[in-house]
């Protein structure tokens, strides 16, 4: 299903991964979710998405992953307006960025295994191309022992690690993270966050929503920080 | 330790293999098929029924004698069947006989004595297949010969039956129409239940990167696999019903009226490809639109 694997993928002079202007968004006719957001990604970067329930991380997520769309202002990925990507173009959009759900996610009726080598697949690679870097993956989430297991009969940290595999499986040149220690004890929090770390050493640009501040505190990376859909801090820890 | 062994997974089936409403959805399909197959096979033998009706009265015509008073029904019937025997486009003219005109006018009479009424005389004409002669060649060649004759070339039968053929033919596909499309809505409603159902699977593809149609063509597979094997056993059970039909029927199919043959037992071997198609096409369409719905 390869069909044009480039087709969003044209260089751009805009060296922001991600770039958003006066980007605001609604749910249908409910008031604005996200108001008048503005920032800049550089690629490689680290940034928390912080701010108390209801602050629109989630939402911010969403239009990242291209699960909504900005009611105003313009929104680019990998230097594009993605207002302007047409709608058989975006799935090649949203093959370079992985994400890692507050609710996982998983599909129930695969195994885990099958579940990390999903985007591989829908990218139309052959089996024998990726079965030993699927191995390897979930060797160094911590599940080596748990490739076989279906998601029902996971943990819920182990379920967190595998939602991070499948997220990272491809490469992802953005990885969008929602609450991915919210449901694991801090000691697993802390573990997570370092998969993060060292993801984003090997290059990737890194969007980590959570409300956890003694995380964000400990690690020391910038923030972008929400109240009530507003952009109140963007770049250090506040 | 692990069991699992990567040198022998295979990749998992996109979708969730088996749904509770599977079985029941074969069932409806099946019974489509089944009743399209029958009205397939109905309208095939109604249109043979008209073909072999029209064919015997075709390329025949009777002819009404009336005897002059100088001379006896006999030999004006005689005389009609000699003169038409010589005009082009006759192939064989032959009078019948007194007892085979009362025979075809007494059912109309019952029992009544016939034989002080003055029955007409029949002559029988056979045309040739090539270049028959009209009723309008056979009345002139009788009205030459001073004969009082009534030429019926069977047009007007004809024209009936064969209204009557188109009419069932067109009512038999009509039906056999209504039947496929009940069974793509049917299809159509399954697919939009099977998508509401797995939409979480449907939006982790999308969101996977999946393109639409890839998404969709997952959806039409299954279906018409499902409406295909529905197909199977829809016609099976047609052709079985057919074939009673046929045997009840002895020599002559179900009736002389609606003769089935063998050979029309053949007609419901497409049945499991068109519901296949029917449900591919109906699976794809739906889903499509849903998924449009997606951001």
């Amino acid at each position: 299903m390869s069909r044009n694997p480039n087709a969003t993928g044209a260089p751009d002079a805009d060296p922001a991964v991600v770039r958003f202007d006066d980007v605001s968004m609604r749910y249908g006719r409910a008031p604005e979710t996200l108001k008048d957001l503005t920032f800049t990604l550089a690629p490689g970067s680290f940034h928390f998405v912080t701010g108390a329930s209801g602050a629109g991380k989630t939402s911010l997520l969403k239009l990242l992953f291209l699960a909504a769309k900005p009611s105003k202002g313009l929104m680019h990925l990998f230097g594009q307006d993605v207002s302007t990507v047409a709608r058989e173009d975006q799935p090649f959009l949203r093959r370079r960025i992985g994400v890692v759900y507050q609710e996982f996610k998983l599909l129930e009726h695969m195994s885990a295994f099958d579940n990390t080598a999903l985007p591989l697949r829908i990218e139309g690679r052959k089996p024998d191309s990726y079965r030993n870097d699927v191995a390897e993956l979930l060797a160094w989430v911590g599940l080596k022992h748990r490739m076989h297991a279906m998601p029902a009969t996971l943990a819920g940290g182990e379920k967190q690690r595998l939602a991070i595999a499948r997220a990272v499986v491809n490469r992802p040149e953005i990885l969008l993270a929602d609450e991915p220690t919210g449901n694991v004890d801090p000691e697993m929090g802390l573990r997570i966050l370092k998969l993060f770390v060292e993801l984003n050493r090997l290059g990737t640009t890194v969007l980590f929503a959570t409300h956890d501040e003694d995380l964000v505190a400990r690690s020391g990376m910038p923030v972008l920080h929400l109240e009530n859909g507003r952009l109140t801090a963007h770049g250090a820890r506040p | 330790m692990s069991d699992f062994d990567i040198g022998r997974w295979r990749p998992a089936p996109f979708l969730p293999e088996a749904d509770s409403r599977d079985g029941s959805l074969t069932f409806v399909v099946a019974t489509l098929c089944f009743l399209a197959c029958l009205t397939l096979i109905a309208v095939l033998a109604t249109n043979r029924a008209a073909r072999d009706w029209t064919s015997q009265l075709d390329g025949q015509a009777t002819i009404i004698v009336r005897p002059k008073a100088n001379e006896t029904p006999d030999g004006a019937a005689a005389r009609a069947a000699e003169t038409l025997a010589g005009v082009p486009g006759v192939a064989e003219a032959r009078a019948l006989e007194k007892e085979k005109a009362e025979a075809l006018i007494a059912p109309w009479l019952g029992d009544a004595d016939l034989s002080d009424l003055p029955v007409p005389r029949l002559v029988a004409v056979q045309l040739t297949k090539t270049a028959p002669a009209d009723a309008i060649a056979l009345d002139r060649a009788l009205k030459a010969q001073g004969l009082d004759a009534v030429v019926d070339d069977h047009s007007v039968w004809m024209a009936d039956i064969q209204h009557a053929a188109q009419v069932a033919r067109w009512v038999g596909m009509a039906v056999f129409g209504l039947i496929a499309t009940a069974a793509a809505a049917v299809v159509a409603f399954a697919t939009r239940a099977g998508l509401a159902a797995r939409r979480e699977v449907v939006e982790v593809l999308h969101l996977s990167g999946a393109e639409d149609g890839f998404i969709a063509g997952l959806f039409q597979l299954r279906f018409a696999k499902m409406a295909a094997i529905a197909g199977l056993f829809g016609a099976g059970a047609a052709a079985i019903m057919g074939a009673i039909l046929r045997l009840a029927g002895g020599g002559q199919g179900l009736t002389p009226v609606l003769p089935i043959t063998w050979l029309d037992l053949l007609a419901v071997l497409p049945a499991p490809l068109a519901a296949g198609a029917v449900a591919a096409l109906a699976a794809r369409l739906t889903a499509q639109a849903m998924i449009r719905d997606l951001a």
